[in-house]
């Protein structure tokens, strides 16, 4: 994560922080998130029209009959208000295959939180975007699988999804809603990195989310077909920061950088269970949006029992809460309060443990082997995507990689 | 008279008349005591100061007369308000959270 992604406006007297609330980067202050979190993740189905296999959603899809009620998705808004939650990200799956998105973001409004619509944008039509403008939608993010209309379609699996997604970025910024543009970059579209750039600027986008894709789920099972190499990713993240610098006051640019080639790990979540939840479409409430991965967990439910009692008090939460559950070499480490050892499902994935440190820290005995493997897999040309829809899930499921073993 | 860097970076100076856009919302976090200002993806936490400047970006009022006003309300030099003030609109203009 850049230094950027914590800018701050200092003067002498007048200080504004800027505080990241979803998962992009973590900057949040201890006093801030000492009681409830910023943001919310309300992953309202896994139904999607697009079938992108860079997704992050875990494999096994949550079906429609399992999805909660609107009344129950209602009432996490209002709990979420009242505990001191400031932002939604109202996302998927794609949000909109909810018919009953309305009342679920009028509540977001009347509990007066800050609602972000995190969608695919393929099937919203105007009218709808109107009515959900009105009822207090605050922001609207479309994602681009590319910006060859070609290419894009190839890897969301859907024909003629360009034109419609410009359809509705247009009608975002007609409707004064602020837009961002959501970049999923990997080897088969990072070389239009400079080009999303202009296309964001032409949409009048306020934002452009830079999200180098990160490897859990979908993504983690196309890995092969999905990381850049180590120059393709340098080239990448110098031509933004150059852009960022350039477009200063005209489009704001966040970055999340693939961490297979850092050195120091990304303050996950900015901590876990430090300023961030995640709802499932069925109700489970996580830390982050990956933590099913850890099968040592078992996850409360908001239909069983309050959010902010979950938030508090459940043991998933508390889990690798503070720091107080790191080992070595987390636990002596002078950046421990700074990136919390990276994160737990990374751990838990590549090393078989979630206490772990993350693989991606250059202190983690797994590191040297994490990198070779992003290396060689980069230099390899890229595997054919096993998209994501319910067929594939279940043959996926079998074919997930075992961990690594640590440096001898 | 606003002037711009190419393509359209808001300069700051005493006549701009900063304004928010309508996205967006200066809100009272009473649960934490503080003020916030809430934009797509992000929390700001302006201090006690920093909202006294932003309740007066209306866009009827320029820079000079916020400069102005906060001068008498805290009865402090102008010219040391001026800096702190441009310093603070110049940077949430880079960011996007002031027009003018």
């Amino acid at each position: 994560m850049t230094e950027e992604l914590r800018t701050n406006g200092h003067c002498e007297t007048l200080v504004v922080d800027d505080e990241p609330t979803g998962g992009v980067s973590g900057s949040a202050s201890e006093a801030l998130c000492a009681r409830a979190p910023v943001g919310l993740l309300a992953e309202l189905t896994h139904r999607c029209p697009l079938q992108c296999g860079y997704c992050s959603n875990p494999i096994e899809l949550e079906r429609v009959n399992k999805e909660l009620s609107t009344e129950m998705w209602c009432s996490v808004m209002k709990q979420a208000g009242e505990m001191g939650i400031l932002q939604v990200h109202l996302s998927g799956g794609e949000p909109t295959a909810r018919k009953d998105l309305e009342q679920i973001i009028s509540a977001a409004s009347e509990a007066g939180l800050y609602s972000n619509l995190i969608t695919a944008a393929v099937t919203l039509n105007r009218p709808r975007l109107e009515d959900l403008a009105k009822r207090g939608l605050d922001h609207v993010q479309i994602s681009f699988q590319d910006v060859d209309a070609e290419n894009a379609e190839r890897i969301g699996a859907y024909p003629g999804a360009t034109a419609k997604k410009l359809d509705v970025a247009r009608w975002v910024t007609e409707l004064g809603l602020p837009l961002t543009v959501n970049a999923p970059i990997h080897r088969q579209n990072i070389h239009n990195v400079g080009r999303y750039i202009e296309l964001a600027i032409k949409l009048g986008a306020q934002r452009l989310e830079i999200a180098h894709v990160q490897y859990y789920g979908w993504a983690y099972l196309n890995r092969a077909a999905l990381i850049p190499t180590y120059e393709q990713t340098i080239q990448s993240i110098e031509l933004v920061e150059r852009e960022r610098e350039r477009l200063k006051g005209v489009l704001t640019i966040d970055m999340v950088v693939p961490d297979y080639y850092a050195k120091r790990p990304k303050p996950c979540m900015g901590g876990w269970a430090k300023g961030f939840m995640n709802i499932t479409p069925a109700g489970k409430v996580l830390p982050c949006h990956a933590a099913e991965t850890i099968k040592t967990l078992s996850f409360d439910n908001v239909q069983d029992r309050p959010l902010l009692d979950i938030w508090l008090n459940s043991d998933p939460f508390n889990a690798f809460r503070g720091t107080d559950w790191m080992k070595e070499p987390c636990r002596s480490c002078a950046f421990k309060e700074i990136d919390f050892g990276g994160c737990r499902c990374q751990a838990m994935a590549i090393t078989g443990n979630a206490a772990n440190t993350d693989p991606a820290c250059a202190l983690s005995p797994y590191h040297g082997e994490m990198v070779a493997l992003a290396r060689a897999e980069a230099a390899k040309p890229p595997t054919p995507f096993v998209y994501r829809n319910p067929r594939n899930a279940a043959e996926a499921a079998k074919a997930e990689q075992r961990p690594l073993v640590p440096a001898e | 008279m606003t002037q711009t860097t190419s393509p359209a970076r808001l300069i700051v100076v005493g006549d701009t008349r900063p304004h928010l856009p309508a996205y967006l919302k200066l809100r009272h976090d009473a649960g934490r005591g503080r003020w916030i200002l809430l934009a797509p993806e992000r929390v700001l936490t302006p201090d006690d100061t920093a909202v006294s400047v932003l309740k007066l970006c209306d866009g009827q009022r320029t820079v000079e007369d916020i400069v102005e006003a906060l001068a008498k309300e805290y009865s402090a030099p102008a010219d040391v308000i001026r800096a702190d003030v441009l310093d603070l609109l110049q940077g949430l203009a880079d960011k996007g959270y002031i027009k003018g």
